[in-house]
């Protein structure tokens, strides 16, 4: 199921757990307004971890924690310190990249 | 004479041999298959062996049984692909030459990538099942084993067969259920995904399994370190969970032998076109199964699939015309959920698992998405199935290497 919303003056669509499905409608303030949904208040390294997610996500790259420690963008620790709890499912939705999912 | 050579003699590898050996032209190509190891293990029996529902005689024969006539069987290990050279070295110095390479050497549990997995507790409190060795020591243990806090975990994803660790669950509530001490184990499933099911579909459906055999979900749990001492698990944010005993998969990564070539990704897994199954490393070289970094599930039924894909492609690749951008993700399987019930899921790259009936519309006999006694006997028949056509590279009637929407409500699915 899909779903608009609207993040100030923007439309958006979204799954029902309020992932963008397209990320070209993406734009940073949609970003900011999903981050304060979150309780994150986003900083430079915030950005920097959005950025590299948005870029593997259009290279067709699946997403992992390891993969993301590896990046040289951030360590798994600062990763978890930027976003608490469930950091790749936090950080996907504010950059607008589909949940990381399983099989079933 | 032209040389093809396939890397490890595991379920893809042995399927590749097994089809390339009937289509390729015996009097122009070599075949050559190459493994270290002298079993083949038939994987998905070790979900069965630690709670003494399959023996040990189940689940391995000798691996030169299911290579053909035709094909040349090395014992040995692998060194290295030499891919500027189209060589590869092995461990006591040979060098094979090639004209194309099937890159088959699958995934095998890594938990040295844990911190603390390994230890004086390793297959004493902390086991794992995707091994031999893992799943019958895990069977000595649940033999004498008098209850308390067992944890089924999963370090990372992608793993080898994504619901193996659930349907341990299911079937331990069933073994202790049988041995009448159910209420002396506390079960408890711990993920780094979302939850035990993450797909709408399946978690609408499902979920109320978890709540029936009262198995608690730990979500969202990335896996920092093991604490062998005071028998808890530790994750990134801080979060705590104590066990008893502890049933892990650990990291799932691709060969070494992958890193020593110098390609592969950060679990070295190979770079693979995920429609055509041509690596991304060299245009000779083409992967399948669980070596590749394709977004499929790593299960015996997509290199299945796979193989039938790739074999064409291999005749297409010699004969100079395009590949063919054909491989869809299609996965099957069967998912055993205790007391004589299993489901059974068909989906690929984009559909997700819905209900329907398989493999033909209405008739079934097989029910996608549900629990029945007629899926679990479709399991057990699956053995007999792999050992006898799978492995041979026999079609196996009614089902597409393709997915089929027939017989699937896919009306609702997004």
């Amino acid at each position: 199921m899909v779903v608009e919303k609207i993040y100030g003056e923007l439309c958006v669509t979204c799954n029902e757990q309020g992932y963008l499905t397209d990320l070209n409608q993406w734009t940073e303030e949609i970003g900011l307004e999903i981050a304060k949904e979150e309780g994150i208040e986003m900083t430079n390294e915030h950005w920097d971890v959005i950025a590299y997610l948005q870029d593997q996500c259009r290279k067709e790259v699946p997403l992992s924690i390891r993969k993301i420690g590896k990046s040289g963008v951030v360590s798994i620790k600062e990763f978890y310190h930027l976003f608490p709890k469930g950091p790749l499912k936090i950080s996907s939705r504010i950059a607008g990249i589909p949940k990381p999912v399983s099989c079933i | 004479m032209k040389e093809l050579l396939i890397l490890g003699a595991g379920t893809s590898g042995t399927m590749m041999a097994n089809h390339l050996r009937k289509t390729l032209p015996k009097k122009e190509w070599n075949l050559t298959i190459v493994d270290q190891e002298e079993i083949h293990y038939y994987q998905p029996g070790f979900l069965f062996l630690p709670f003494d529902l399959y023996k040990s005689k189940d689940v391995k024969k000798k691996i030169d049984k299911f290579i053909p006539k035709g094909v040349n069987l090395i014992n040995e290990k692998i060194e290295r692909i030499d891919k500027d050279n189209d060589t590869v070295i092995l461990k006591n110095n040979t060098s094979l030459k090639y004209d194309i390479l099937i890159i088959a050497t699958g995934t095998d549990i890594s938990p040295q990538e844990i911190e603390g997995m390994l230890g004086d507790h390793w297959h004493q409190t902390v086991f794992d099942f995707y091994t031999f060795e893992g799943a019958r020591n895990l069977r000595n243990k649940l033999r004498k084993w008098e209850g308390g806090k067992l944890v089924v975990h999963i370090s990372e994803m992608p793993i080898k067969c994504p619901v193996a660790p659930l349907e341990f669950t299911f079937l331990a509530d069933s073994y202790f259920i049988n041995k009448g001490m159910r209420d002396k184990v506390d079960i408890t499933f711990v993920t780094p995904m979302s939850g035990a099911f993450t797909k709408p579909k399946a978690t609408e459906a499902l979920d109320y399994l978890l709540e029936q055999k009262h198995i608690k979900v730990v979500p969202d749990f990335n896996i920092e370190s093991v604490d062998g001492e005071h028998q808890k698990i530790i994750d990134y944010g801080g979060e705590e969970v104590d066990y008893d005993l502890l049933v892990t998969v650990p990291t799932n990564m691709g060969d070494e032998m992958i890193e020593r070539s110098g390609f592969g990704d950060e679990l070295n897994f190979v770079p693979t076109d995920k429609a055509t199954l041509q690596t991304t490393v060299k245009d000779n070289i083409f992967a399948i199964g669980d070596a590749t970094n394709i977004p499929a599930s790593k299960a015996g039924s997509v290199a299945h699939f796979e193989a039938e894909i790739l074999t064409d492609n291999i005749m297409r690749y010699i004969a100079g015309k395009e590949l063919k951008k054909e491989y869809d993700g299609h996965a099957n399987c069967f998912i055993e959920t205790g007391h004589g019930k299993a489901l059974l899921i068909d989906f690929n790259y984009s559909q997700e698992p819905v209900k329907g009936t398989f493999p033909f519309p209405v008739v079934g006999p097989l029910s996608l998405l549900k629990e029945t006694h007629m899926n679990h006997m479709g399991k057990l028949a699956f053995r007999w199935i792999y050992w006898n056509m799978l492995i041979k590279g026999k079609h196996i009637p009614f089902v597409s290497a393709t997915m089929d929407t027939a017989g699937k409500q896919l009306e609702e699915s997004i």
